[in-house]
């Protein structure tokens, strides 16, 4: 996954493999979140029994989470710059505050679930509790492995044996994060902020 | 795992074994036996094993068609019964589609994409082991299912509610589902691999369109592959969740939408269609030019045709539903689109006439083949526009037409075309040519056993016969010249012909391999750059990575264009350039080194989903080797570092590291 540059012959793009394939998959991640929403999309306004969305969304919770999401960028951006420039402290505290933020929001996320099931929204109860589970779960599960690709690399950092370069690997871990903040900002808005 | 040292004019190639590595585990050094094979990730051992694998699936979907045409060779069937039919159609499909058509593409793609775009390997070696595990181990998965209370039984593409567990209550979708899973992750770690070494590994010179034609079918398969394979796999989740977790998804009571699996289903169905054809439409590009001793007609209208049918086919997948009531707008739309990737794929068949017009032909096996292609495909694509009709096509939908059209496009286009491909490419993979005149009856057999199997059930279609249906009965036989009876049994005669044709294949193949005759280095004169380096391949590739000035540049290194006559006449022949290119070889190859890690990281994943669908725990042991497997992996640089080499050398420099 993560390799060393090309030696020897520079590629055909100029752009790295690592970070070309990063791309390329997160081209075939859009199409999936893509299948996702539509579900949702089509099946949110579907309840059968149970309770409806507007009755349970807790709009100011969810966008306190959703800012510290967001703000997890901006912290991904700095341990990017960080690396860039070799400073290795600076590139550990940053890509230790964005897991923090990341797993802030997954917390959140649990307390939200949690609640919700309380008040009567099972995974098997109507279709939007169906849909609406398995969206935004599928999204935490991508926030998930980001926090544990963050957390490994800090790690492996302190042992300092990382194969390849260490820009290069922080950058394409820092598309992932992005790209999985940018899809938050399209589910909050399509999920939470358009009534159905 | 090897560096490969040369001395001025002598090749000696001096096996040094990494002795260190950071990872949990000491890297695999065996250069030869099973460890060579289980832990490789040289993409040409892993094209065979793609091969190999591939070719065993198409004995067992093989079998699975007999089967099939013996129940139906006459009324009132007794071979097989309902439930056991059912689960027959859709593992014969199945099987075909996802685990002998795409993966032999996938075989051919990784074998032959590094050689013709002049790299020594593919971009991510270890992420093309983990594909090829992952594929092997998720057909496993899926036929398990047979020994573990029956195998799916809701047709190839599954649709719901019929797909529930009140209408399927065995586990076998629940295998089929997971088992797709685990192969799309191997299509998709395939796509993005292949993707990333067509687009930055080319040899130095070579632009896209100096491209060899095949890789560049090839990389639109991939870019299908890349944005398809997720469309069905939330479309598997979705049904997996219905199935183990309770959902809703399918479920009609709660007002659920069945035709969201069928939009699903289609929209990665539909370019699956292009995924399992395009590869053939490359490699008869490939031999149609060489055979006929002339240039590709039209490189670039191929290349783009090629291009166009990628993207036309995401807009045409609605015809696979034209009669669930989508409605006449709709229907008027994906009607039109589907008149219009007829284009295309006409553009091609002009090209390939066009190439071989005016060529001097010669009739090998591998060009017989590809000319069945371009019979037997067109007329499977006729057929096919016919189902841009939408009215007439609502006639024949769920008919033993369809399986005609269908039988037509990918038994007469991506069977004929890998058949091609094997007798061009034999000796280049092996080092010897498979036989010509067991060729023949080879290509004969298979052809006259297609057109008994499949051309008559255009006639029980149209008269119409239901798909999987599992007995049909003589009193609704009709008469005459429509007499199902008289076809039906014509076309199980032919499915035995058909399998004798395929069986002489490896007759073919076994005589070949206890035939000592060498083949020559360019046994066809062919014209791109997997010829231009020993026959097999060395594990470098190519001694010197060529830079390329042409297309056909192999072809342009042996001939001459004479100003006066405008003849080619030739000035090299392969065993001198090849001569030239171990005089100047590269010192010091790093090749990417052995890993334990694809095979463990690959094995982890079936018992998830094994877990999944018998016991969560088993699932979290799973869980635990794949996490265990995913940091070995991470830890481990793909090519080993130079001090990770006893008795690392001085003598030259590392002038080429392959692979990242």
């Amino acid at each position: 996954m993560t390799d060393a540059v090309v030696h020897g012959h520079e590629s055909s793009t100029g752009i790295s493999n690592v970070k070309l394939g990063m791309w390329a998959f997160l081209g075939s991640e859009c199409l999936l979140f893509g299948g996702l929403i539509s579900t949702y999309m089509l099946y949110r306004g579907r309840v059968t029994g149970g309770p409806r969305p507007a009755q349970i969304f807790d709009i100011p919770f969810t966008s306190v989470s959703s800012f510290v999401l967001l703000m997890s960028s901006l912290t991904m951006v700095l341990a990017v710059s960080a690396a860039h420039k070799n400073e290795d402290r600076k590139t550990n505290l940053w890509l230790t505050v964005t897991a923090l933020l990341g797993a802030t929001f997954v917390g959140g996320q649990v307390y939200e679930f949690t609640a919700f099931y309380n008040e009567g929204l099972g995974f098997s109860t109507s279709l939007f509790g169906s849909s609406f589970y398995t969206l935004t779960g599928f999204h935490g599960v991508h926030v998930t492995v980001g926090i544990i690709m963050l957390m490994a690399l800090v790690g492996i950092f302190k042992r300092s044996e990382v194969p390849g370069k260490k820009a290069e690997v922080v950058e394409m871990i820092g598309l992932y994060w992005h790209f999985v903040d940018i899809i938050w900002i399209i589910i909050f808005t399509l999920v939470y902020l358009i009534p159905v | 795992m090897a560096i490969i040292e040369r001395e001025t004019e002598v090749m000696v190639p001096v096996t040094v074994t990494p002795t260190s590595t950071y990872g949990v585990l000491k890297r695999p050094v065996s250069a030869t036996g099973w460890r060579a094979w289980v832990f490789t990730v040289d993409h040409k051992k892993l094209g065979l094993m793609y091969g190999a694998t591939a070719m065993f699936f198409f004995i067992v979907g093989g079998v699975e068609a007999l089967l099939i045409r013996l129940q139906l060779a006459a009324p009132n069937g007794k071979v097989l019964n309902a439930d056991l039919y059912n689960q027959m159609f859709t593992m014969h499909a199945t099987t075909m589609v996802f685990l002998f058509v795409m993966p032999m593409a996938a075989g051919l793609a990784n074998y032959f994409i590094p050689l013709q775009i002049g790299a020594r390997d593919v971009a991510f070696p270890r992420i093309n082991a983990l594909g090829f595990w992952l594929l092997l181990f998720g057909g496993i998965f899926i036929n398990l299912s047979w020994f573990l209370g029956g195998a799916a039984d809701g047709g190839w593409f599954m649709y719901a509610p019929n797909s529930g567990p009140v209408f399927s209550p065995t586990n076998g979708i629940d295998f089929w589902a997971f088992g797709l899973q685990i192969a799309g992750i191997a299509s998709l770690t395939g796509a993005i691999n292949l993707i990333v070494t067509v687009l930055n590994m080319r040899a130095p010179g070579m632009t896209l369109m100096k491209m060899p034609i095949f890789t560049w079918m090839m990389t639109v398969v991939q870019f299908l592959l890349l944005f398809a394979v997720p469309v069905i796999t939330v479309a598997l989740f979705l049904l997996s969740f219905q199935r183990n977790f309770g959902a809703r998804f399918f479920d009609v009571a709660a007002g659920a939408d069945p035709l969201l699996w069928q939009h699903l289903f289609w929209i990665f169905g539909h370019p699956e269609v292009y995924i399992l054809v395009l590869p053939a439409f490359g490699i008869v590009s490939e031999v149609l030019p060489v055979f006929s001793r002339k240039p590709l007609f039209g490189y670039p209208f191929v290349v783009f045709s090629g291009a166009a049918i990628g993207f036309v086919g995401w807009g045409v997948w609605a015809h696979h539903m034209f009669a669930s009531g989508l409605g006449p707008v709709s229907v008027a739309v994906f009607s039109l689109t589907t008149m219009a990737i007829a284009v295309p794929t006409g553009v091609k068949i002009i090209n390939w006439t066009l190439t071989m017009w005016g060529g001097k032909l010669y009739f090998s096996t591998a060009m017989k083949f590809s000319i069945g292609l371009i019979v037997l495909f067109t007329v499977g694509g006729l057929s096919g526009v016919t189902h841009s009709v939408a009215p007439s096509d609502t006639q024949q939908t769920d008919t033993y037409y369809i399986v005609a059209h269908f039988h037509y496009v990918l038994f007469g286009g991506a069977v004929l075309g890998f058949f091609s491909g094997f007798y061009y490419w034999w000796p280049k993979m092996f080092g010897k040519m498979l036989n010509e005149k067991l060729g023949g009856w080879n290509f004969w057999l298979m052809v006259i056993g297609m057109n008994l199997t499949f051309g008559p059930m255009h006639i029980l279609g149209l008269q119409g016969q239901p798909r999987r249906m599992y007995q049909w009965t003589e009193a609704r036989a009709g008469e005459g010249f429509f007499n199902l009876a008289f076809w039906n049994l014509i076309a199980s005669i032919g499915s035995f012909v058909l399998a004798v044709g395929i069986l002489l294949f490896l007759i073919n193949v076994v005589i070949t391999a206890r035939n000592p005759t060498k083949s020559p280095l360019d046994p066809w004169n062919s014209r791109s750059l997997e010829w231009m380096t020993s026959n097999p391949p060395k594990e470098h590739n190519f001694d010197v990575i060529p830079t390329v000035h042409h297309l056909d540049e192999f072809f342009h290194r042996k001939y001459e264009e004479d100003s006066a006559t405008h003849t080619m006449r030739q000035i090299a022949t392969a065993e001198e350039i090849m001569a030239e290119q171990e005089r100047n070889a590269d010192k010091h190859i790093h090749m990417p080194s052995p890993s334990y890690w694809p095979i463990v990281l690959a094995g982890a994943v079936p018992i998830i989903t094994f877990g999944m669908i018998f016991s969560h725990l088993i699932a979290v042991i799973g869980g635990v080797i794949l996490l265990f497997a995913a940091f070995g992996w991470a830890l481990e640089p793909s090519t080993a570092p130079e001090s990770d080499f006893e008795n690392n050398s001085s003598q030259g420099t590392a002038l080429d590291k392959v692979g990242h």
